[in-house]
């Protein structure tokens, strides 16, 4: 299993020379998987760069797994380039809603005035999923989706094949209501997403300070990041969901409190950046 | 990989308990207690800790839970936060019980259920007060 990022910014895409390092695009993370399977995490505006590098070799069929439907997790995919091919074979998978389903979701950004092209004059039709309660495969790989602490229905992912497993969870606030150093992991949100796993991508999009004034926003501070990552036993967090607002000196400032704060488990946290690669094989 | 699971709304529930000044009593889909807050125990007569996972069956009884006006006995399935989890409703009554400390409160008690989607059913919630002394 291979994971590249090409976006790992969070709220707001936020090019220019201060976020050159780490880069300015919204969340997107391509999944391969060991037979070459795509899954791609999230459609902020990461996947148009991603949907042009897949012009050369495009797989027949697309997995999309949408955490959430906030923009900056959706803002993209009327611009991934393999929307408008009518010969991929494109799966979205999202977290359900008591409200409405998620092609209707989705549609309300599909659609005029947001978007000139309505949802269902879509050339490749995608197919809309919500992600089901138990645990599903998708080629060798087993997949869990469970809800977690944001904003609006919101799902982390989990993703292991051949003994390796990889956890995405890039807007979660676990901390909220919640005491991470006393509670039982069990109590946490995202446990059971994140329980275990060789790598996490986590919200880490504020400093402490920050968090104090942005409590139950649905994000996480450094400290939470961390705590979250080592109650759940991970082998290394991979700092995600750059706040648009943080440079890339500030980001590493950030870094350097969170390697700080890591008890020697594992590998230490590092940074997410736009192009990063990492194999899990 | 195996984990322990809960559902994210008794998560948040359970979050929200911990953090409020009402007395809240929490339990999951089976009605087996899965936690009551700090403001709970002073009431009760008993800490969280002491009193564990207990069944439906034995919080039901184990506070003596009596009519205000009548004196008599409150059976099991006329409690609020039985009738929340079985019949997944809301309901209210004013009751005394005897904490675990011997002492008799007067209370007044709302339950509800709790619904992770419109149809998931993932627990229920009771929140309760004292009525001046009891």
């Amino acid at each position: 299993m291979r994971a590249r990022i090409w976006g790992c910014r969070g709220s707001l895409a936020s090019p220019g020379p201060e976020t050159v390092r780490y880069g300015g695009n919204t969340s997107c993370v391509e999944l391969r998987l060991g037979d070459d399977t795509l899954i791609i995490l999230d459609a902020g505006t990461g996947i148009r760069p991603l949907g042009i590098a897949l012009r050369e070799e495009l797989p027949r069929t697309i997995h999309v797994f949408l955490t959430h439907l906030h923009l900056d997790h959706l803002e993209g995919l009327g611009f991934f380039g393999p929307l408008w091919e009518s010969n991929v074979d494109l799966h979205i998978w999202g977290p359900p809603s008591p409200l409405r389903s998620l092609d209707r979701r989705i549609a309300r950004y599909l659609s005029p005035p947001l978007f000139p092209i309505h949802l269902q004059d879509i050339p490749s039709h995608p197919t809309f999923h919500d992600v089901p309660d138990e645990d599903w495969k998708i080629g060798g790989a087993l997949i869990r989706a469970r809800p977690v602490s944001h904003r609006g229905p919101t799902v982390g992912y989990q993703i292991s094949e051949n003994g390796q497993s990889l956890a995405y969870i890039p807007d979660h606030e676990p901390a909220l209501g919640v005491d991470l150093e006393s509670v039982e992991p069990e109590w946490v949100s995202g446990h059971a997403v994140a329980q275990g796993v060789d790598l996490l991508f986590h919200d880490s999009q504020y400093t402490e300070d920050e968090y104090l004034q942005r409590v139950g926003w649905g994000h996480s501070s450094v400290t939470h990041a961390v705590s979250f990552a080592e109650m759940c036993r991970v082998q290394q967090l991979v700092m995600f969901h750059h706040d648009p607002l943080h440079t890339d000196d500030q980001l590493e400032v950030m870094l350097r409190r969170a390697q700080e704060l890591w008890d020697g488990h594992g590998t230490r946290p590092v940074l997410a950046y736009e192009g990063m690669e990492l194999s899990l094989d | 990989m195996a984990t322990s699971e809960h559902n994210l709304v008794l998560i948040l529930a359970r979050g929200l308990a911990s953090s409020i000044a009402t007395p809240m009593f929490l339990v999951d889909p089976e009605g087996t207690l899965v936690y009551y807050n700090e403001p709970a125990e002073s009431i009760l007569g008993q800490t969280y800790a002491e009193a564990g996972g207990l069944s439906s069956d034995e919080w039901s009884i184990m506070f003596y839970p009596e009519d205000p006006k009548t004196g008599e006995k409150i059976s099991q399935e006329s409690l609020p936060l039985m009738i929340a989890l079985a019949e997944q409703r809301p309901a209210h009554r004013s009751m005394v019980i005897t904490g675990q400390d011997g002492v008799r409160r007067a209370i007044a008690l709302t339950a509800f259920p709790l619904f992770a989607r419109t149809d998931e059913f993932v627990g229920a919630v009771a929140i309760f007060w004292e009525e001046g002394g009891g």
